[in-house]
């Protein structure tokens, strides 16, 4: 069974390979090299498709990525469904399923198209105009009723269970675009024995030599020369050729981006096979060689389904054996729609008439049609079609005066192929951000002043016909290789005058005719021009009003035509209404390709702990700290994690906790200036500390706040272990290698992040020495030989230690640093020794509870980037004798000692059952309605179950002279009544350190 | 993705580097010496110039030294870069 519109002979399909594939359900036959579209053309289907705005009936308008109708969804399971992809770029294989988009219950008849009928209402603008008010209507109403009336295709209802694969690549020479000219090029780049890419978005390589049928290049056929040119280039291993690849963005310093397809046009991809492969190239030299886009002609009507661009319709006979029609209009602005009609013709395909808008078309292209006997109306214009799913006839009428037709006539056809020239495709040379510049001669805009390193070939600079986009694409890559290697083309065919027509045919229609610029927006000429009369003059705002050239081909067919009639419109010429910024993608890109790896657990790197397996173990509950999984808490059975804390935290305050405290950052700071780099990072002294002691260190930055804190250990005269929070070791780190190289480049001082090169274990408890005692050899854990903030070396359970007595909790402490890979095995040895003693694991969540009832901050927690030292209580810890260090200069700024500025406190409710919510905003009056006074808020706020109420630090304006007052915290549900107090709740006097 | 060449280790790609700022702010010797307007200037005040720029760059993920690097701002075009500590290069304009 044949498809009725198939050519017997001819074009780059296996007829002998047929194909079975469904579209909206139905089940038709196509061949091997088919794509969607063409198969769907040969079995006589036209209607592809309902238009986005007015759900009018459409068909296929282009055959490439430049089609802005045929939009189809490809689902091969409820996990893979593809929308929104181009009809003329889907590659047929057996058991394809395709779906049309826009419709509803079907695309022969479409509820939505009674919009079309409401389209006299629906004017340029119309969402902005109608959608403005009442605000609230828009979430209830409008919005709803827009998103189920319109949108492109749908989602699929699954995660993507596909692969997309990440490579980075090099070369010489990027060749974009395998055309006449793009070959031509990479034929001479690759002379020059570099590295050469040459990539095209179709299956095939060849371009518009696919279709060519006459043409004789260097004496041989262009088939047998682009055969011979492909084998040549794939004979040399400096080339790397990639089809099916769509190179959609041109970034900064050359870096091209380019999606290849890899499986999506096999019927049964192998199980895992990637789908997509994301190409970041990096090309000393590009060479351009996009090739152009033919420009429909704007006449009303011009949507019907069976209207389609002459050169497609081209394509599809010479390259897929595909007829368009049996009686086909050809309506012209320009010469290559008679290379059209002569294919249609010598295929059987009858041609009603050639409609050519130009009053005198001349030429070879013009004279062949006469000799063949076509019918040319000269100066005649296309001025409407006729039919419902499918045009059955055409208008036409003579061009009198500008602007002005005569008397209509009617042709009968089931085809009109138009054609207004060809635009070259200047979007990535638009996207590297060279500048185009319009040529009169041609009327169109080509690559202008370059930004990067490449050079423009071929059709997408104006050098249009075979001849010229082989020579001109051979030089360039000549020059992009930077090898003096030249070749003069013998090309023998028939060429025509590149210049076409921009902008609307005239019409005696009336005000209602419908003539579309935009396919896929839906915007037509009547919409530019209300745009224009309602005051708008530059294309930007146009653009943005209209949506003309907004849809995802961003207007690849529709642009230059959009020009020309606001150009008529306003009556000034093109060049001075400026042209929108082509963006990338240049056909859209999956999200898939984009995320490639990263996704799921490869999204982000998890960092763990040495002892994160024994965690685990023992069903810790874990957050996300930066990058790292922490434990946050231990529960036993069935408790909750408020009930769990509160085990947590009075099992360390009655006996001991221990706690991995590995993820805190870690620096060696080393050499013979570490004591003097130390003084000029931190605010504390360090001269003076001993060898062996420990001191609280606090980091500013220059402009005087405070950005980390930490424990500081002097190992020997020349050796510091700095510890920092989690989240900001590379910050820290970072910032004092900033410092040392370019601030203090002669100080001789080595940093180096030692953060898991240590584990740390915190035990914390009265009975942590009684624990430890045990286990260590050549330390002495009294207090007279390691008193508190002191530390030392030795080996605990025969391993080497860095063992600090500090405390985050208040009570007796020590943190037990040992290399990484021993964390756990030392670990286990004190939980071991522990069990006699009450020891329990405790996680972030109490460690936080401990810390508050102390009154000890939390960077980033009590600290927002704008408290000083003063502000949270640090002024003790301040050098005062040293002549600088960094934020000393602005720590003595007049408002930094301003008596109102924010300051930490305790607060404790009235009802000490109330827990305050952290960021709680604090008023002093109670009862304000807003704008209320603000004069601080809640930064850490828990229940303690040492104190057995509430706590909470806060930072409040004037806070330490406010103790004792009552200040209110406003909630939705009322004030709540709290009173100012030392942030220090437990132990005061700090007595417990001691053990 | 800018082609940035670090003048220890050649020309990378920008996922290895990270921006420093403006280049050339050197922290005063005695910054108690400077009045409150002096000290402004150094803490807060950048140059923010259409066309060539100084900065700084760190090659993070591969020497982790700082440099400068003078950078065209209308085009991302980098015209030179050079170690931490050299002068800048006298250029007026993209090299061509
Ligand atoms: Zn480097």
């Amino acid at each position: 069974m044949s498809a009725p519109f198939r050519t017997d002979a001819g074009g780059q399909i296996d007829r002998r390979k047929s194909l079975t594939f469904t579209f909206d359900g139905r089940t038709f036959q196509g061949v091997e090299g088919d794509t969607l579209a063409s198969a769907l053309l040969a079995n006589g289907v036209h209607l592809m498709g309902r238009s986005f705005k007015y759900h009018r009936p459409r068909g296929v308008l282009g055959a490439g990525s430049e089609e802005p109708n045929a939009l189809v969804s490809v689902r091969r399971d409820k996990a893979r469904v593809t929308p929104n992809l181009r009809a003329t770029q889907v590659e047929l294989y057996d058991g394809l399923v395709a779906q049309s988009q826009n419709r509803w219950p079907s695309l022969n008849f479409d509820m939505g198209a009674v919009t079309s009928l409401l389209s006299p209402f629906i004017p340029a603008g119309f969402y902005y105009k109608t959608f403005m008010w009442p605000r609230k209507a828009w979430d209830h109403l409008y919005e709803p009723a827009i998103r189920a009336a319109a949108g492109l295709g749908d989602a699929p209802t699954e995660a993507d269970p596909d692969r997309y694969l990440n490579r980075f690549a090099h070369c010489e020479v990027l060749v974009i675009g395998a055309g006449p000219a793009g070959l031509a090029a990479a034929l001479a780049a690759s002379k020059s024995g570099q590295r050469v890419m040459l990539v095209d978005e179709q299956a095939q390589f060849g371009g518009s030599l696919l279709a060519v049928t006459d043409a004789l290049i260097d004496g041989k056929p262009a088939q047998v020369w682009l055969d011979e040119t492909l084998a040549t280039l794939a004979a040399n291993p400096k080339v790397t050729m990639i089809c099916r690849a769509n190179a959609f963005g041109y970034f900064a310093h050359n870096m091209i981006g380019i999606t290849e397809r890899l499986s999506e046009h096999q019927a049964h991809p192998d199980a895992g096979a990637p789908r997509e492969r994301l190409w970041q190239v990096r090309a000393r030299e590009v060479v351009l060689a996009t090739g152009a886009i033919e420009r429909p002609l704007v006449f009303p009507d011009n949507d019907r389904p069976g209207v389609l661009l002459a050169d497609a319709a081209r394509i599809y006979l010479n390259r897929y054996g595909v007829k368009p029609g049996k009686r086909v209009v050809v309506a012209t602005g320009h010469d290559e729609a008679y290379r059209a009609a002569l294919d249609m013709h010598r295929a059987g395909v009858e041609i009603a008439a050639i409609v050519d808008a130009r009053p005198y078309p001349r030429g070879p292209l013009v004279e062949a049609a006469k000799a063949a006997g076509l019918t040319v109306r000269e100066g005649y214009a296309i001025t409407g079609t006729i039919g419902e799913l499918r045009v059955n006839g055409a208008y036409i009428a003579p061009i009198i005066a500008a602007g002005q037709v005569g008397q209509t006539e009617t042709l009968s056809c089931d085809g009109v192929l138009m054609s207004g020239g060809f635009t070259p495709s200047v979007h990535l040379f638009s996207q590297s951000r060279g500048k185009v510049v319009w040529d009169e001669t041609l009327e169109t805009y080509l690559p202008g002043q370059s930004a990067e390193a490449e050079r423009s070939a071929g059709a997408c600079r104006g050098r249009f016909g075979l001849a010229q986009a082989l020579a001109d694409g051979f030089a360039a890559g000549a020059d992009a290789a930077r090898h003096p290697v030249t070749h003069s083309f013998a090309v023998e065919a028939v060429e025509g005058d590149p210049k076409g027509v921009v902008g609307a045919l005239p019409h005696n229609r009336g005000q209602g005719a419908k003539a579309f610029i935009d396919w896929q927006n839906d915007v037509t000429t009547k919409d530019l021009k209300l745009a224009v009369r309602e005051g708008f003059q530059s294309i930007e705002h146009i653009k943005r009003y209209t949506t003309t050239g907004m849809a995802t081909d961003q207007g690849k067919t529709s642009n230059l035509n959009a020009l020309g009639v606001i150009s008529d419109a306003l009556h000034r010429p093109i060049p001075q209404i400026g042209l929108t910024t082509f963006r990338m993608p240049y056909t859209p890109v999956t999200f898939g390709v984009l995320a490639g790896m990263a996704r799921g657990d490869l999204f982000d790197p998890i960092r763990t702990t040495p002892i994160h397996d024994w965690a685990v173990e023992q069903g810790a509950v874990f957050e996300d700290v930066s990058l790292w999984k922490r434990a946050r808490f231990f529960p036993q059975g069935r408790e909750d994690m408020e009930a769990a804390v509160r085990r947590e935290c009075l099992s360390v305050r009655k006996d001991c906790g221990i706690f991995d405290a590995s993820t805190l950052g870690k620096i060696e700071v080393v050499g013979p200036d570490a004591a003097e780099f130390m003084n000029r990072m931190y605010i504390n002294a360090w001269t003076k500390l001993g060898v062996g002691k420990c001191r609280y260190g606090i980091l500013c930055r220059e402009d005087g706040f405070v950005t980390d804190d930490g424990v500081v250990g002097r190992i020997a005269h020349d050796r510091f272990h700095v510890t920092t929070t989690t989240g900001g070791a590379a910050r820290v780190l970072g910032m004092m290698e900033d410092y040392l190289q370019t601030e203090w480049p002669e100080l001789n001082v080595w940093l180096t992040s030692t953060t898991e090169q240590w584990a740390v274990i915190a035990l914390q408890g009265p009975k942590a020495r009684t624990i430890l005692e045990g286990l260590v050899e050549g330390i002495d854990l009294s207090p007279e030989a390691l008193s508190h903030m002191s530390l030392t070396e030795g080996k605990i359970c025969g391993v080497p230690t860095r063992l600090f007595r500090v405390s985050f909790s208040g009570e007796l402490g020590f943190e037990i640093n040992v290399p990484a890979e021993h964390g756990r095995k030392v670990w286990e040895a004190i939980w071991a020794a522990g069990q006699p003693h009450g020891l329990t694991p405790y996680g972030t969540e109490t460690m936080h509870v401990l810390r508050a009832e102390k009154g000890f901050i939390i960077i980033g927690q009590e600290t927002d980037g704008t408290a000083t030292p003063d502000d949270v209580g640090l002024t003790w810890a301040v050098g005062k004798a040293k002549p600088d260090y960094v934020g000393k200069r602005s720590l003595a700024r007049p408002a930094m000692a301003d008596p109102a500025r924010k300051q930490l406190v305790g607060l404790l409710t009235q009802d000490p059952a109330v827990v305050l919510d952290e960021g709680a905003q604090i008023i002093v009056t109670r009862g304000q309605k807003p704008p209320m006074k603000l004069m601080g808020h809640v930064t850490s706020s828990y229940h303690s179950a040492v104190m057995g109420r509430s706590i909470a630090l806060a930072m409040v304006s004037g806070g330490r002279a406010r103790r004792g007052e009552t200040l209110h915290v406003p909630m939705p549900e009322g004030d709540i009544a709290v009173t100012v107090t030392s942030p220090v709740f437990y132990d005061p006097e700090g007595a417990r350190v001691n053990g | 993705m800018l082609l940035i060449t670090c003048p220890h280790c050649g020309p990378r790609p920008e996922l290895e580097f990270v921006h420093g700022g403006e280049a050339h702010i050197a922290r005063p010797a005695q910054p108690e010496a400077l009045n409150a307007e002096e000290w402004t200037e150094y803490l807060y005040m950048r140059a923010n110039p259409k066309g060539l720029h100084a900065e700084r760059w760190r090659h993070l993920h591969g020497c982790a030294r700082f440099f400068n690097a003078l950078r065209d701002t209308t085009t991302d075009q980098f015209v030179v870069t050079y170690k931490t500590g050299e002068a800048r290069p006298d250029l007026k304009g993209p090299a061509a």
